[in-house]
């Protein structure tokens, strides 16, 4: 590099890789920044896994561009970009005759890092497995295993992390673990591209999330997304059903719309429910409503998802 | 291209590693030398004085060089499918590593320990020969020639055997499969040692320095051609785009 940073850490321009007639994935685009952690969601098949071997230079992409760690996607690159980055891939493949420390030591050396002895120290701890150095990795729990492939995948301390599935299969402490490691490694500015199917996991950990469907079905941040996607409403619920809510609610000079869900619920259509909440509540008050309660209605990221999923490509 | 041995040098560490503690690899690596050493040593002790004259006229010490012929294609043969097959070779291509090192590496990994094999059963058979046969019998049997030829061919059969079964490797989608192909390609070279040493195939000190020629350069070949098959795209899905 030429001592300036690239404003991307890694970026794809109209990214497509095919298997013969079949599409992996196709004119995928996007742009993260540095020290920011992305989601890239997906069902199975959807060339989640596919794109990160692709950007990892193991696979050749069939057309577009792509920058990963300030260089280009291209095979002269190839070792550098593996030098600069780590990928975590959904099997840990640790060598499972071998012991932890014996693991490590073999990728430290394939990375060349320099003081490897103090660095895997450094990720043992990182990863609270100082303990079980010496163990052999076929004697360690599915979890722990999981955790040694981070340590290995932070050993050349790389500028782009990839995690393929981190917590596919680990029960929810384990996975709360991986989680908090994330966290960690966001406050260090650890750029993370992280694959998941756990939408949870992508809505607690990601700056921004992307769908991928074969093709980019959206990107941006969660509660972007949920707000580009849904409508914004408040919820009301009364002990009784409300005598004329047509009048009362058509008072109310920030509700567009509005419906009952349920007997005695009552879904409204509001621009800014921080602001029509209020003037709600009391125009049922005057109404003498017996209000239970009211509420912004929440979509989570697994919302925004179901919606996406199955809409064809190339619709909104 | 530049090797970096300190790349070469962390896939020997690692390989050698698992070696050890892959018991299979270890019998494996044990039985071969056995069958050909002990048959032919309780035939030597049988032999009387009287057989020394034919014995001049055969290169029997040759016959051994079927260790380093079968040895290390037993183990080289593992050396990428087996990675495959235990999930361990996607993330090892993660990694700054050339494929022309990683193979290097992995075939240095099994030319270290199948020479040393080779060497000390020959050793061990000499020694044997010279304490317990027959000292005419012993000393048409060890031969300066016949022991050079050993010395040189060892590394450059068993180099050889370790490329052939690492292209097998590179293609196969099976450890047992490529065993078999392996340990079925380095029969030729351990029917021409035979051949050799019974004689049916005559050899001078030309023939000699041209076969050990050839072979230097079919080693060299062979790194090049595994090289240019390791085709990490098929390695990784199994198919190639």
């Amino acid at each position: 590099m030429d001592g300036m940073q690239p404003s991307a850490a890694l970026s794809a321009d109209r990214l497509s890789k095919h298997f013969g007639d079949r599409v992996a994935f196709q004119d995928v685009s996007f742009e993260i920044g540095y020290g920011e952690v992305f989601g890239f969601l997906g069902p199975n098949g959807a060339g989640k896994t596919t794109t990160v071997r692709t950007l990892g230079t193991l696979l050749t992409p069939t057309s577009g561009t792509a920058t990963v760690a300030g260089l280009a996607l291209t095979p002269d690159n190839a070792v550098e970009i593996r030098r600069r980055i780590s990928i975590m891939p959904e099997s840990p493949g640790l060598y499972l005759r071998l012991t932890v420390l014996e693991n490590l030591r073999c990728f430290a050396d394939l990375y060349q890092v320099p003081t490897a002895t103090k660095r895997i120290e450094h990720v043992l701890s990182a990863v609270h497995l100082t303990d079980r150095a010496q163990d052999a990795c076929g004697a360690l729990s599915k979890g722990l295993r999981q955790r040694v492939a981070l340590a290995r995948a932070l050993l050349n301390d790389p500028q782009v992390l990839f995690l393929d599935e981190p917590t596919s299969g680990l029960d929810p402490v384990a996975a709360r673990g991986v989680h908090d490691l994330i966290d960690e490694l966001r406050q260090r500015g650890v750029t993370i591209f992280l694959t998941t199917h756990r939408l949870d996991e992508a809505e607690r950990l990601c700056d921004r999330v992307a769908i991928l469907n074969t093709t980019l079905r959206t990107i941006g941040r969660p509660d972007q997304l949920r707000d580009e996607l849904f409508a914004r409403t408040l919820t009301v619920r009364t002990a009784v059903p409300l005598g004329a809510p047509d009048r009362l609610f058509g008072s109310v000079t920030g509700v567009r719309a509005w419906h009952e869900d349920d007997l005695s619920t009552y879904v409204l259509t509001v621009d800014d429910p921080a602001q029509t909440a209020p003037e709600v509540t009391r125009a049922l008050v005057q109404a003498d409503a017996d209000v239970l309660s009211i509420s912004p209605s929440h979509h989570s990221l697994e919302d925004v998802y179901l919606e996406l999923i199955d809409v064809p490509a190339g619709q909104p | 291209m530049t090797v970096n041995p300190r790349l070469v040098r962390a896939v020997v560490d690692k390989e050698l590693r698992e070696f050890r503690r892959n018991r299979s690899m270890v019998v494996g690596m044990a039985i071969i030398p056995l069958i050909f050493s002990v048959q032919p040593l309780v035939t030597v002790f049988a032999l009387s004085s009287s057989a020394s004259g034919p014995l001049r006229h055969e290169h029997v010490l040759l016959y051994m060089l079927g260790i380093p012929a079968l040895v290390p294609s037993l183990v080289a043969s593992y050396s990428v499918v087996g990675e495959r097959e235990q999930g361990t070779l996607e993330p090892l291509l993660t990694t700054p590593i050339r494929r022309e090192e990683l193979l290097l590496g992995k075939a240095l990994a099994t030319f270290i320990p199948a020479a040393i094999v080779a060497y000390a059963v020959f050793a061990l058979f000499l020694a044997c020969v010279g304490l317990f046969a027959q000292p005419s019998v012993a000393s048409a049997l060890i031969r300066p020639s016949d022991v050079i030829a050993q010395l040189v061919f060892t590394p450059l059969l068993a180099g050889w055997s370790i490329w052939v079964a690492i292209v097998i490797s590179t293609r196969a989608n099976d450890i047992r499969v490529a065993q078999q192909l392996s340990t079925l390609a380095s029969l030729p070279s351990v029917a021409l040692a035979i051949l050799i040493a019974l004689n049916v195939i005559d050899v001078s000190l030309l023939t000699g320095v041209v076969a050990a020629a050839v072979l230097l350069a079919l080693n060299r070949i062979g790194w090049r051609v595994a090289s240019a098959l390791f085709d990490r795209e098929r390695l990784i899905l199994g198919t190639k785009a």
